[in-house]
């Protein structure tokens, strides 16, 4: 049979271009699948129709997108959807393989990415009621309700969410998934390695009963990606610090960028570092150290030396396995540059004083290794003090973190902006200051690992107020 | 479709008797410019005498561009048009002293000669025509709004300055380039709106800019007759089915103030969209040659520098190499000779390059 060819999904319908591009394996090069791109002009077109897409979702009530969202979920995780406009079907095995091959995931990484869609779609009620906290989901479909005894009217903000998607790891799609529950047609560029979840999802939800018309797939250029954040009404955007300043000043767009996620050890709990040091590996390497909530840094007020010491035995031997190992622990980059980039770049900061790669005498070898033909970083811990070194406060797409020691009372003047905190202390003032700053995202309180998130609290904006807005209602 | 080889022969023939007359006439003391007469005695031969075909064309070196920008204008009046004032054209978008192109009576003939190939369904003669584009002191304004009077039209003119855009998209101050073609465009929709257009010229960027705004073919229009930029396959698929929606006659063409204007041959499905453009020889020659070794030519379908001469009483530009690269194709009907497709700024896969932004 041929190669696999992804379309573009115009209101659903699929268009195949002129223009494709193919996508490799990352380890040996061999082209899995063509992907149509469109200019930005063909997007345009589109969203000037977007208004029949979101009429087709409003046909059905939120119970029962709630559950096809949940049907949705069982076929993404087990089912043999279409893949792409040439007769061909992928299976869920398919799904982890292709995955596995263009974006470095190995398949053990693939699949708990996969449970953690699959969890958010088999329990949008839930999510859905955190997001509203609590509100009769039928005042969606009539305009108007009541709650608390108050009368309540919500209005939807835009007519799409629009989404410019990363290549880092399958599960930030979760973010998306609410929005088909409320009624909100999606409008995607895929990540260039990573079509294949929300491609995978759009096809289940098709599958499930949602209307075609709700999804708009679109491999483009920045031209198009920068036409979608502008043109939807309402966006969200992944990216590095570069990327997605360009958009800080803009509350028609949600940015999602580096998450610079922390473990706090107050003073009443550094003394007791060992017991905590497998929460702090596994926040740093969970998932290949790809998240935004992967623990980019560990603050203590004492023992930094041996944290990082200790870190660095257990991390620091890891080497990379084949994809198909449940042992494996590293993600090879379908991007080499990226990867050539990240390790010249803490090299070259190694440079400065203040810094030491902790890691570096138990990896027996160089942080960038080729294995089966693929590029991939070896974890890597490096001691900093202070705050003030550039390798400090970092986030690279691997399992990378610096330990720093810094007074209790200092630390959140330090920290700096961070999607996740774990603060590991029973002090009570302490866990006040916790609570009151505003630099942090989402708090957990005690040994908790930065990677747990709960579906029903958002850590990182809320859907359902970024799409609809509350008015005040009066009616005769 | 393809013209047989006994046609392809006699445009051979043909083009090497105009090479013949037109080299006679550029370096004889009665019909030469003062340019070439005195290179060719500097060069100690005779191209009067010595050139006999198109191919002995190869023995003058590459035309160089500097030549239309540092000598003066008057170098290059043919001894019989001297006394009679030239009109001035200038080169695309480049900042800097531009290359200047004196010329008389040329690019008539080249739009006269392009009207027959305009469809009387899509440019229907005696109505009106709107030309949104580069317009100062390019030879397209005139040449159009000749075009158009051929045609018994007259035509509404848009201004756009392409310099400026550049300018303006070099120091990536895109809010400013995008203000400003909005400020071309909505004078274009005004027009559009309050007389009655059938035929345009314009820009790809600014044909697509328009049809946000407007539904063109409700509009009126009925011909879109558009070049100065790069159009790929499916960037040309996006204008015809998206743009013009199917039902309007779509003319993509191949030109410059050096050259002249190459028409394309109609798209038929096999070409996927693919444009393929052929010179108006023989006035003007385009080889699609091999960048390293420009003496040859690239075998059909491969990628290749595109060299222009232009071969006309007015100008004779010998080997001037375009900062173009096209793939080269077969002759095709009714055209005998070879043609140039998908044109593209030269290296334009290796680097980024500021074009097609008007």
């Amino acid at each position: 049979m041929t190669l696999a060819h992804i379309p573009a999904l115009r209101r659903g319908r699929a268009y195949e271009s002129l223009d494709q591009v193919q996508i490799t394996d990352h380890r040996n090069g061999t082209p899995l699948v063509t992907i149509s791109q469109v200019n930005a002009g063909i997007i345009r077109k589109d969203l000037a129709r977007i208004g029949e897409s979101r009429a087709a979702l409003k046909k059905l009530t939120t119970a029962q997108l709630l559950d096809i969202s949940a049907k949705a979920g069982e076929l993404f995780l087990n089912g043999t959807l279409p893949l792409g406009d040439k007769g061909h079907t992928q299976s869920a095995r398919q799904y982890i393989e292709t995955l596995s091959a263009t974006s470095g995931l190995p398949y053990v990484m693939v699949r708990r990415n996969m449970a953690k869609i699959h969890h958010a779609l088999t329990n949008l009620k839930t999510v859905l009621n955190g997001l509203t906290r609590g509100l009769d989901l039928g005042i969606l479909d009539h305009g108007f309700g009541e709650q608390f005894g108050t009368p309540v009217s919500y209005y939807p903000a835009t007519q799409a969410l629009g989404l410019v998607m990363p290549s880092n790891s399958p599960a930030v799609n979760s973010l998306w998934l609410p929005a088909i529950a409320l009624k909100m047609p999606v409008i995607i560029k895929p990540g260039r390695e990573e079509p294949w979840t929300p491609l995978r999802l759009i096809y289940a939800f098709i599958a499930a009963g949602c209307p075609a018309e709700a999804f708009g797939f679109y491999p483009t250029d920045h031209e198009g990606a920068a036409e979608i954040l502008k043109s939807c009404g309402r966006a969200l955007i992944f990216g590095d610090k570069a990327t997605t300043d360009r958009y800080a000043n803009n509350p028609a767009i949600q940015i999602h960028g580096p998450g610079y996620s922390k473990i706090l050890l107050g003073e009443d709990a550094a003394d007791r570092w060992p017991e905590y040091i497998d929460l702090m590996a596994s926040s740093i390497a969970d998932n290949g150290g790809r998240s935004c909530i992967n623990a980019s840094a560990i603050v203590t007020p004492r023992h930094a030396a041996e944290i990082a010491e200790a870190l660095a035995k257990k991390l620091g031997p890891i080497v990379p396995l084949p994809a198909t190992d449940d042992n494996a622990r590293l993600s090879g980059f379908a991007n080499v540059k990226m990867a050539e980039y990240i390790d010249g770049a803490i090299e070259q900061d190694l440079q400065k004083p203040g810094a030491t790669d902790v890691t570096a005498k138990y990896r027996n070898g160089p942080r960038k290794v080729i294995f089966e033909g693929g590029m991939y970083l070896r974890p890597t811990i490096v001691l900093c003090d202070s705050f003030a070194h550039p390798l400090a406060n970092r986030e690279f797409l691997f399992p990378y973190a610096s330990v720093v020691q810094v007074p209790q009372s200092e630390m959140l003047k330090q920290i700096g902006p961070s999607l996740v905190v774990t603060a590991i202390t029973k002090d009570a003032a302490f866990t006040e200051q916790l609570l009151e700053s505003p630099l942090i995202e989402r708090l957990n309180l005690g040994p908790i690992s930065t990677m747990n998130i709960s579906w029903d609290q958002p850590h990182e904006g809320n859907m359902f107020e970024f799409l609809y807005k509350r008015r005040s209602i009066g009616r005769a | 479709m393809n013209p047989d080889q006994a046609t392809i022969q006699a445009a051979h023939e043909n083009l090497d008797a105009h090479v013949r007359e037109i080299i006679h006439w550029h370096f004889s003391p009665e019909t030469g410019s003062p340019f070439w007469l005195d290179w060719a005695k500097k060069a100690g031969w005779n191209p009067a005498t010595e050139i006999k075909s198109f191919a002995d064309i190869l023995r003058f070196p590459h035309f160089q561009d500097e030549w239309l920008r540092d000598l003066p204008n008057e170098v290059w009046v043919p001894k019989k048009y001297q006394g009679r004032p030239f009109n001035v054209f200038e080169t695309g978008g480049t900042t800097g002293m531009p290359k200047q192109r004196i010329g008389w009576d040329d690019y008539k003939t080249d739009y006269t000669e392009f009207s027959e190939k305009l469809s009387d369904a899509h440019f229907p003669k005696g109505q009106h025509w709107l030309m949104v584009g580069p317009t100062g002191p390019r030879r397209l304004r005139l040449a159009v709004e000749h075009l158009a009077n051929v045609r018994g039209s007259s035509c509404y003119f848009i201004d756009l300055d392409p310099r400026w855009v550049k300018k303006v998209i070099g120091k990536k101050e895109f809010e400013q380039a995008r203000a400003y073609m909005d400020h071309v465009v909505d004078q274009a929709v005004l027009i559009l709106k309050n007389r009655k257009i059938s035929g345009m010229f314009t820009t790809p960027k600014l044909l697509e800019a328009m049809g946000e705004k407007i539904n063109l073919y409700e509009a009126g229009i009925r011909g879109v007759f558009c070049g100065g930029t790069t159009m790929a396959p499916q960037y040309v698929r996006f204008i015809v089915e998206e743009v013009l929606e199917n039902r309007i006659g779509f003319y993509p063409t191949y030109g410059n103030t050096l050259m002249g204007l190459a028409a394309s041959v109609p798209l038929r499905p096999e070409d996927n969209f693919s444009i393929t453009y052929y010179a108006p020889q023989p006035r003007a020659v385009l080889r699609v040659v091999d960048p390293n070794k420009t003496e040859q030519v690239k075998n059909y379908g491969e990628w290749g520098r595109v060299e222009l001469t232009t071969l006309t009483k007015e100008f004779f530009m010998p080997r001037f190499l375009e900062r173009d690269e096209a793939l080269r194709r077969e002759p095709r009907g009714p055209y005998a000779w070879d043609g140039v497709a998908e044109v593209r700024p030269f290296g334009a896969m290796e680097k980024n390059i500021v074009e097609g932004v008007y």
